[in-house]
């Protein structure tokens, strides 16, 4: 496992180097062109912001409530017989339909229990190896005009699972 | 989709706090996870900046465009039955790319210019479904295998960097934000690996089919 975070603290660095040396390389103005995709990432994050604060206001009304607690409370008996803490299971259901919603439960667990705990590395990882499935199904699909959709969902939630699966055994190494 | 459940999250918590006396509190919180949303985009904003930045760079110096074509034989074995050449190809390799590269914006227009370039494909294949006035003689379309792989590795998400994780990360107080990434990669690499042998083990029994709506085409032709 100190492998593992041995090569997450190098690749940005890495990353960083290497494209700017290509950048040089290939002749790029790289600082020119460093500045016009910041001021592209910039647009994005604006274009983000009311979608955030949304969500954030549905979470948090449902974290004063006593919502989020009464229903990890329900699952809890369901999920710690397989190792999964009660608190992620609301995350890993919300993802399935909506990644901006998860992304609100995600920083609600953050806020509760540290980014750096067991929940904190669970979570993050959860989010950063799974995508919105029936979003992006429905989405693609209707591109296609399509309507049966034969093995698509048993595939995706077979990933969906291997991937959970994955993130619980890797937060628990590292944490 | 979003509509309904963000409408039910709120719903649902003014519901339970008004039964469980909790009301006052969810003012409080209301107008504080507002303010939250706006501190945590001020974060994010650096680190998305920073990254879109670094994109542009490998996008000019022709990095992108280097590992989309890199990514040939890749697809050719992904996706044994679209002929080289063909649109649909393109478009997969730069929505895969986009998608690893996290570059959001380009990831979802390349993906559906990809599912209609699969259509067209079927179409040319003589699918009877996907011909012009399939929609009305047929009982709606049904999804190709290409159509099934690409979505299934689309959702189990290949991810370089997960910049807005480690963005969010940062802002909550992390002390080593960026150590998600290579347990993220390692997650991503072994869902992705497990969802390729699923639909190369789903693909077989097709191939009949192909062979039938081939058949159709070169009656036709």
């Amino acid at each position: 496992m100190n492998v593992l975070s041995h090569i997450s603290d190098i690749i940005i660095p890495i990353l960083l180097f290497y494209i700017i040396g290509y950048g040089l390389v290939s002749k790029v103005k790289v600082y020119e062109a460093f500045l016009t995709g910041a001021r592209e990432g910039l647009k994005v994050v604006v274009d983000i912001m009311p979608t955030l604060v949304g969500l954030l206001v549905a979470v948090g009304v449902l974290r004063a409530s006593g919502f989020l607690e009464f229903l990890s409370g329900l699952l809890a008996p369901l999920a710690e017989p397989v190792g999964i803490p009660a608190a992620v299971v609301p995350v890993i259901l919300v993802k399935l339909f909506s990644g901006s919603a998860a992304t609100g439960l995600v920083l609600d667990a953050f806020r509760t229990y540290g980014p750096d705990s067991y929940i904190g590395m669970l979570v993050s990882i959860l989010m950063s190896c799974t995508e919105t499935c029936f979003y992006t199904m429905s989405v693609y699909y209707l591109a296609a005009k399509v309507t049966k959709t034969r093995y698509t969902l048993p595939g995706a939630l077979l990933s969906l699972t291997v991937s959970a699966v994955m993130s619980l055994v890797l937060a628990r190494g590292m944490g | 989709m979003l509509n309904y459940l963000w409408a039910a999250m709120i719903a649902i918590g003014i519901i339970y706090a008004a039964f469980t006396g909790n009301l006052e509190a969810i003012t409080n919180a209301a107008l504080d996870s507002a303010g939250e949303g706006i501190s945590l985009c001020i974060t994010t904003a650096g680190v998305m900046a920073l990254w879109m930045g670094l994109m542009e760079i490998a996008q000019q110096a022709g990095l992108v465009a280097r590992l989309t074509k890199g990514i040939g034989p890749l697809l050719s074995f992904l996706f044994p039955g679209i002929p080289k050449g063909h649109k649909a190809r393109e478009y997969i390799a730069t929505n895969i790319i986009a998608n690893v590269l996290g570059l959001g914006w380009a990831c979802t227009p390349a993906g559906l210019k990809a599912m209609e370039e699969l259509a067209r494909l079927e179409r040319e294949r003589g699918n009877p479904e996907y011909l012009e006035d399939g929609l009305q003689k047929t009982r709606g379309r049904t999804a190709s295998r290409e159509m099934c792989t690409f979505l299934i590795l689309n959702i189990s998400s290949l991810q370089l960097i997960p910049v807005n994780m480690i963005a969010y990360r940062s802002q909550y107080g992390s002390t080593r934000p960026a150590a998600i990434i290579a347990p993220s990669i390692l997650a991503t690499l072994v869902s992705t690996l497990v969802a390729v042998v699923y639909c190369k083990c789903r693909d077989r029994g097709r191939h009949k089919n192909v062979k039938a709506y081939n058949g159709v085409e070169r009656r036709a032709a």
